[in-house]
This record gives C-alpha cells, structure tokens and sequence, in this order.
C-alpha cells in the first residue's frame, strides 16, 4: 500500500506528517530544528530518502540540512567534525557567496533599493530548494537577495548560475514587502535543459541551456503597481506551477492575477475568471488532470487573510477561468488566516491528494481532489512550505 | 584548553553540550578561538560570523569577564583569564524582540 510524507515547514520547526494511502490517520513527527524557521524543505524524485531543508534564523544565519532516510536522521552537508582540523572542504554548505568573477561576464553587484537607489546584493536565507529529478546530489536553491546557486555534491558546496542576475535587467529588479527572493525554481521533465524560476518583485525568466542564459518570460502580465504596468520586469510574480507532462503550459499567481502561458511563458493571459479575488500566494496542478487547478484567494495585497472570513480553495478543472469554490471540511466562518506561496501541494497517488498549510498552523488535506478537507493537525507554528512525497 | 560556551541552538547544531573545550595555538584572541572553534565543529561556518567578511552576525555578542568584548577588534587578546581557561569565551544571542 502507497505512503504520502507531508514535509512541512513552519516559523519555529519542521514536522513530517505520514499517512497510508487512505489518507485518514496522520503520524505527525517533530518539530525538527526546534525554534528555526525552516522555509522549504523538498524530496529528491531520484531518492525519496534524501530531503533537503533550508534552515534559517535571524541570529544564526543560513544552515542546510540533509537527511539520507526519509526525514529520521539529519546532517549539515560537510559539517562533520573532519580527521584533522586541516581537513577540506568543511562547513561550507551555508556559503552563498554571489559569483563577481570575470567568466559571468558582467559581474553584476547592485540593484535597484526600495528608494531607487542601486544596492549590492546580500545573501539572507534560502527560500526553496528544488532537488534534481535524476541526481540526488544535485539540487538547487533560491535565495534572497535573489539569485540561483546549484550544488552537485549533496548540499556539501554551492555554485551560482550567475548568467541570471547578469543578463541585463538585474539592476531594475528590487524588492517586495516580504525581500527580493527567488522562490520559484521548476525544472522540465522532457528537457534538462530548460529551468523556469520567478522573482518578487522581478518576475519569470528562463533558461533553455541549463541556467548559463536567461531571458525575462513576462509578456502579458499587467501589473498596476508599477510604473509601466507591462514592462518586460518589476511583476510580483507569486507562484507558478506546472503539470509535468505539459512543461510548455504554466499557471502563475501573480500578486493580483491569476495568468496562464501555453507557450513556455513567452505569453500570459489572464484566468482569474469568477474569483472572488485574485490575489493570492498558492497556485497548483492536479497530479493527474493538467487542466485542474487550484488557488486560494487572498483579500487583497494589505489584507493578507482569506475573503469574507472563510476558508475556500478554488478548483478550476478547464485550466482557469471557471472556478468553484471547495469549502467542504474547511472553516466558512471567522476565519483569518493565509496560505503562502510555498504551501501547497498535491501527491501522485491514484485519487490526488491536495493539501495546504496556513499562517495560523493548520495542515488541511483532501484525499479526493479538493471535495473535501480535513485538518491533518491544526496548531503548529505558522507554515512557511509544504511539499509531499508518494511512497510504495 | 579554552572554554567557549555557546548558545542553544549552536550546541543542537553541533551536537555539544554548553561548553565547548578548544586547543588554541598562539595568541588567544576572538579570531583565533573562533577559527578553532570552526575547525573543530564546521557546521558552526557562517552562524558566528561571516563565511567572507569574517564579521560577527548582528544578533551576536561576545561575552567574558563579565564584559561585552563583541566591539573589541578581532585581533585584541582576550582576558588573561579566558586565555587560562579559569572563564569561558560565551558566544550570547542577544535579545531581539519585544
């Protein structure tokens, strides 16, 4: 009988929530790195054993974590103790030092502030990890300030793909309310060439030769907030998702808008449709429909709670537009909370299994599809990130 | 054989109790213990201070003798006393709240 582990990541810790395939009764294990503000934590598809988790704090800075069987055990990448104090490489799994080097090319240091002035770029935290579908020791990270690094050996040492921020509209990117970070890294099952990745506030860029060159993919995005609502960058891009037997067709949910490409996103049109609001954090695909997806509405951009007090995922099964809403399970009253943008996901098993986590500690599941919901727990800290695994 | 105490979650990370005992060679100052420090447990680069720059993180102090040593330069001695191992070096989370 197939498993699902349900990887959440929380203000204060990690939890790994497991269930069989029923999905009816929840192991729930943690926290893990108590008092931590774990912001991802994501599965190898090459290795379920294999986790990465991006560990962070404001005192102590940046930490990866590892765990090599399923989530028991963890280690920091390079951190033990080496034979001889002489011993290399050691404790670099939290270096992110941005490439200046003269083989990007045009070694890019600032770019724009919230006052308009130009600002070097300064490592904060990793805010998602996106592991290799093919090498457990290759993974990616998004980081604010924004970039992208990759490391082949397991975490142990990171590279950035520096032909992101250099390839020319770096320094009219700048930072939304919550940092200027790289939270969206998709990579394409049917070419391991082609990496998407999206930018608050920048937008969504590609790269169709492994992550050497970037392009903007913003072109039919409206953003009213900036000084040309249809400029080739400066879109709060939240979210985007993919289905992946169609990586040419993306569904994003924008600060407002929800924006659907068919062509890689070298075009965007809108499908907010019947929405309440289209504001929002969360955007996902159907395991098995590719034209079903859900959103979970957000007030607006200074009310970040969900409309009218209740809780509703939206599911539109013809890829956008016509929406309905799934409150079956989920509180339609008094009910304030949000969903960020990491905090949904679905599992592959047979009748998909959808599920999300809240800003005020709830993980919701539905084993059929969205029609109904339950809370698999409903007071951890704050959830940062959700991600799933399907085992045998 | 240096002391150095250390915060919490630091002793979760690497695995220690509250104090740690340090071998130092030379002249016992902040860089020196805390380049020790980083030998022995690696995972602690880039909690303590920069993996670059090598400056301490914002929310960090450094403590002994009943002082705060955490403006003092890198390369100052430490108190006789750390250096003899009689008190510990103590790497403190400050409070940042409310």
């Amino acid at each position: 009988m197939s498993k699902v582990r349900v990887l959440v990541g929380t203000k204060k810790g990690a939890f790994i929530l497991t269930s069989d395939g029923k999905r009816r009764q929840w192991e729930v294990a943690g926290p893990y790195f108590t008092g931590w503000e774990i912001y991802h934590l994501k599965g190898s598809p090459a290795d379920a054993n294999r986790i990465y988790a991006s560990q962070t704090s404001g005192w102590f800075g940046q930490v990866i974590q590892r765990s090599n069987d399923g989530g028991k055990s963890w280690e920091v990448p390079g951190g033990a103790p080496p034979p001889t104090p002489q011993g290399w490489p050691q404790g670099q799994s939290n270096k992110f030092v941005y490439d200046t080097s003269a083989e990007t090319g045009k070694p890019l240091t600032t770019h724009q502030f919230y006052d308009g002035t130009q600002h070097p770029w300064e490592f904060k935290r990793v805010w998602h990890l996106e592991p290799s579908l093919t090498d457990p020791d290759a993974v990616y990270a998004g980081i604010e300030d924004a970039a992208l690094f990759r490391s082949t050996d397991g975490g142990t040492t990171w590279k950035e793909l520096a032909g992101l921020r250099g390839h020319g509209t770096g320094p009219k990117w700048q930072p939304g309310a919550g940092g200027m970070c790289l939270h969206t890294i998709l990579l394409d099952p049917g070419n391991p060439k082609r990496i998407y990745i999206a930018i608050s506030a920048a937008g969504a860029f590609r790269s169709d030769d492994g992550g050497k060159s970037w392009k903007p993919i913003n072109r039919g995005l409206r953003s009213q907030y900036i000084p040309d609502p249809t400029a080739e960058v400066g879109h709060c891009v939240h979210h985007i998702a993919m289905h992946p037997s169609r990586p040419n067709t993306l569904f994003m949910q924008k600060h407002w808008d929800v924006m659907r490409s068919d062509d890689a996103g070298e075009n965007w049109r809108e499908i907010s449709g019947n929405l309440p609001t289209d504001f929002g954090f969360v955007i996902d695909v159907h395991a098995h429909e590719p034209e079903t997806i859900y959103v979970v509405p957000i007030k607006s951009d200074s009310e970040h709670f969900v409309h009218e007090g209740k809780l509703r995922v939206y599911r539109s099964r013809s890829g956008g537009n016509e929406w309905e809403a799934l409150t079956q399970g989920l509180p339609q009253k008094d009910c304030y909370v949000n969903v960020l943008r990491d905090a949904m996901a679905v599992d592959q098993l047979d009748q998909c299994g959808v599920y999300f986590g809240t800003s005020g500690g709830q993980v919701y599941a539905s084993a059929d599809a969205g029609d109904t919901w339950a809370a698999i727990v409903r007071d951890l800290p704050p959830v940062l990130s959700i991600e799933t695994q399907t085992l045998p | 054989m240096i002391r150095v105490a250390l915060p919490q979650h630091l002793r979760t990370l690497a695995h220690v109790g509250a104090e740690v005992e340090l071998e130092v060679a030379g002249a016992i100052t902040q860089r020196s213990v805390l380049d020790a420090l980083e030998a022995r447990y690696p995972m602690l680069r880039g909690t303590i201070r920069d993996h670059v720059t090598l400056q301490r993180r914002a929310f960090l102090r450094f403590f002994a003798c009943g002082e705060d040593l955490s403006h003092q330069s890198p390369e100052a001695p430490l108190p006789a006393a750390v250096a003899s191992g009689q008190e510990p070096f103590l790497v403190i989370g400050a409070i940042a709240g409310g």
